[in-house]
C-alpha cells in the first residue's frame, strides 16, 4: 500500500476513535508511527512534537501535517490531515442534521437543560487546574484575572488579549534568555 | 458574505488558537455568540456538549457545527478548512526554516508566559456561559437544580478528574428526571 494512503488510514482510525482531544491522540500516533510502522525514530518523533506543541491551531492537525510531511512529503501531509479531520466532520454533520430535527422535542430539551450547567463546570474546572499548573503566584494572579475580566465583563475580543499576552511574554522570554546568556559569559 | 465571514473568523481562530481546544472555545464563543450573534449562549453550550462527546479534535467539531448552522454543508466544510489553513502554512514554514527543538527555546519560554493568560481566557468562556439561558431556574425561588448540577460536576471534574463524557451523560439523565 502506498504511504499517503497508509497515513490517511492511520490518522482516520485515530481521528474516529479518540475521545478527549489532541493529547489523548498523541500516544496512539506514537504507537502507530513509531512502534508499528517504524516511519520515524522515537527521539525524532518527540522532538517534532515539542515543536508542534508550540504552534497555535488544532494540535491534531498540526501533528498529522508534520508527521505526514516527514513520511511522504506534501501528499503525505495532506493525506494525514484529511484522515485526522474527516471522521470529525462526518460525525458532526450527521449529528447536526439529526439535532436540528429533534432539538425542539421536549425530551431532548429536558436532557440538554441538565447538560448545560455541567458543560459550564467542565470549562471552569480545567481553567483552574491550568492556573495551578502554570505556577501562578499571588503576584502573577493578576494576569488570568485581568484576562478573564476583560473578556467576560468588558467584552473585549480574546484575540486582543492573546496578542497582548504574546507581546508581554515575548519581552519576558527575551529578558530571561539574555540573563542566562550573561550568566554563561560570566562563569 | 456569510462564507467570507466564516473564512475570516476561523482563519483568525487558527492563527491565534494557542493552548489547545479549550482556549479556542473562548475565541469561537466571542465571534459566534457575542460578535456575529449566529447562536445563543444555550445553543453554543449544546454544541460544546456534543463536541465533547464525539471523537476528534473539539475545535474541528465546533467549526463544523458552526459552519453547518450558519451556511449548511458548504459552510461546515469551509469553516473546518479555514481552521486548518494557518496550520498548513505554519507547518510548512517550520519545515522550510529548519526550526528544531534547540532554536525553539525562545518560543517555548514565550508559551510558558502565555499560559496564565490562556487560563484566564478559558475561565472567561465559562463565566460567559453562566446566564439564565443555561441556568433557567437560578434565583427564582425555585430549587436551583442547575446550580447544583454545575457545582457537583465542577467538584467531580476538579478534584477527582472524572471523565467529562460520563458527567455529561449523568447530567442529561438528571435533567430528564427532574425537569
Amino acid at each position: 500500500m502506498k504511504k499517503p494512503l497508509q497515513l490517511f488510514l492511520t490518522f482516520f482510525k485515530i481521528g474516529a476513535f479518540t475521545l478527549g482531544g489532541g493529547y489523548a491522540m498523541l500516544t496512539l500516533v506514537e504507537k502507530a508511527v513509531v512502534d508499528q510502522k517504524k516511519w520515524i525514530p522515537n527521539d525524532e518523533f518527540w522532538d517534532m512534537i515539542a515543536v508542534v506543541q508550540s504552534l497555535p491551531g488544532v494540535f491534531a492537525v498540526n501533528t498529522a501535517l508534520y508527521v505526514g510531511h516527514r513520511v511522504a512529503g506534501t501528499k503525505g501531509a495532506f493525506a494525514a490531515m484529511l484522515g485526522a479531520i474527516i471522521p470529525s466532520i462526518t460525525i458532526i454533520l450527521l449529528l447536526a442534521t439529526v439535532f436540528h430535527e429533534y432539538r425542539d422535542q421536549p425530551v431532548v430539551e429536558r436532557i440538554f437543560k441538565g447538560i448545560r450547567p455541567c458543560v459550564v463546570a467542565l470549562i471552569l474546572a480545567p481553567s483552574l487546574r491550568m492556573i495551578k499548573s502554570a505556577k501562578v503566584t499571588w503576584k502573577t494572579a493578576i494576569i488570568p484575572i485581568a484576562a478573564a475580566f476583560l473578556i467576560w465583563w468588558c467584552k473585549i475580543s480574546p484575540a486582543y488579549v492573546i496578542l497582548s499576552a504574546i507581546a508581554g511574554s515575548l519581552i519576558y522570554a527575551l529578558i530571561i534568555n539574555k540573563k542566562s546568556k550573561e550568566k554563561e559569559v560570566n562563569s | 458574505m456569510i462564507y467570507l465571514q466564516l473564512l475570516w473568523v476561523f482563519v483568525k481562530i487558527g492563527v491565534l488558537g494557542f493552548g489547545g481546544g479549550y482556549a479556542m472555545l473562548s475565541l469561537i464563543q466571542h465571534e459566534v455568540v457575542d460578535h456575529y450573534a449566529w447562536m445563543t449562549t444555550a445553543e453554543f453550550t449544546d454544541m460544546v456538549a456534543i463536541s465533547q462527546m464525539t471523537p476528534g479534535p473539539i475545535s474541528i467539531n465546533l467549526a463544523t457545527y458552526v459552519g453547518y448552522n450558519t451556511a449548511g454543508i458548504g459552510g461546515s466544510l469551509l469553516a473546518s478548512f479555514a481552521l486548518c489553513l494557518p496550520s498548513i502554512i505554519m507547518v510548512y514554514l517550520i519545515i522550510k526554516l529548519f526550526i528544531s527543538k534547540k532554536n525553539n527555546a525562545l518560543m517555548n519560554n514565550t508559551l510558558k508566559g502565555l499560559k496564565p493568560a490562556i487560563a484566564g481566557l478559558i475561565f472567561a468562556a465559562g463565566l460567559s456561559m453562566m446566564n439564565l439561558q443555561n441556568f433557567p431556574d437560578f434565583g427564582r425561588g425555585q430549587s436551583n437544580i442547575s446550580v447544583m448540577i454545575c457545582a457537583l460536576a465542577f467538584a467531580a471534574s476538579y478534584f477527582f478528574k472524572a471523565n467529562p463524557i460520563l458527567l455529561i451523560v449523568l447530567s442529561g439523565v438528571v435533567g430528564l428526571i427532574v425537569y
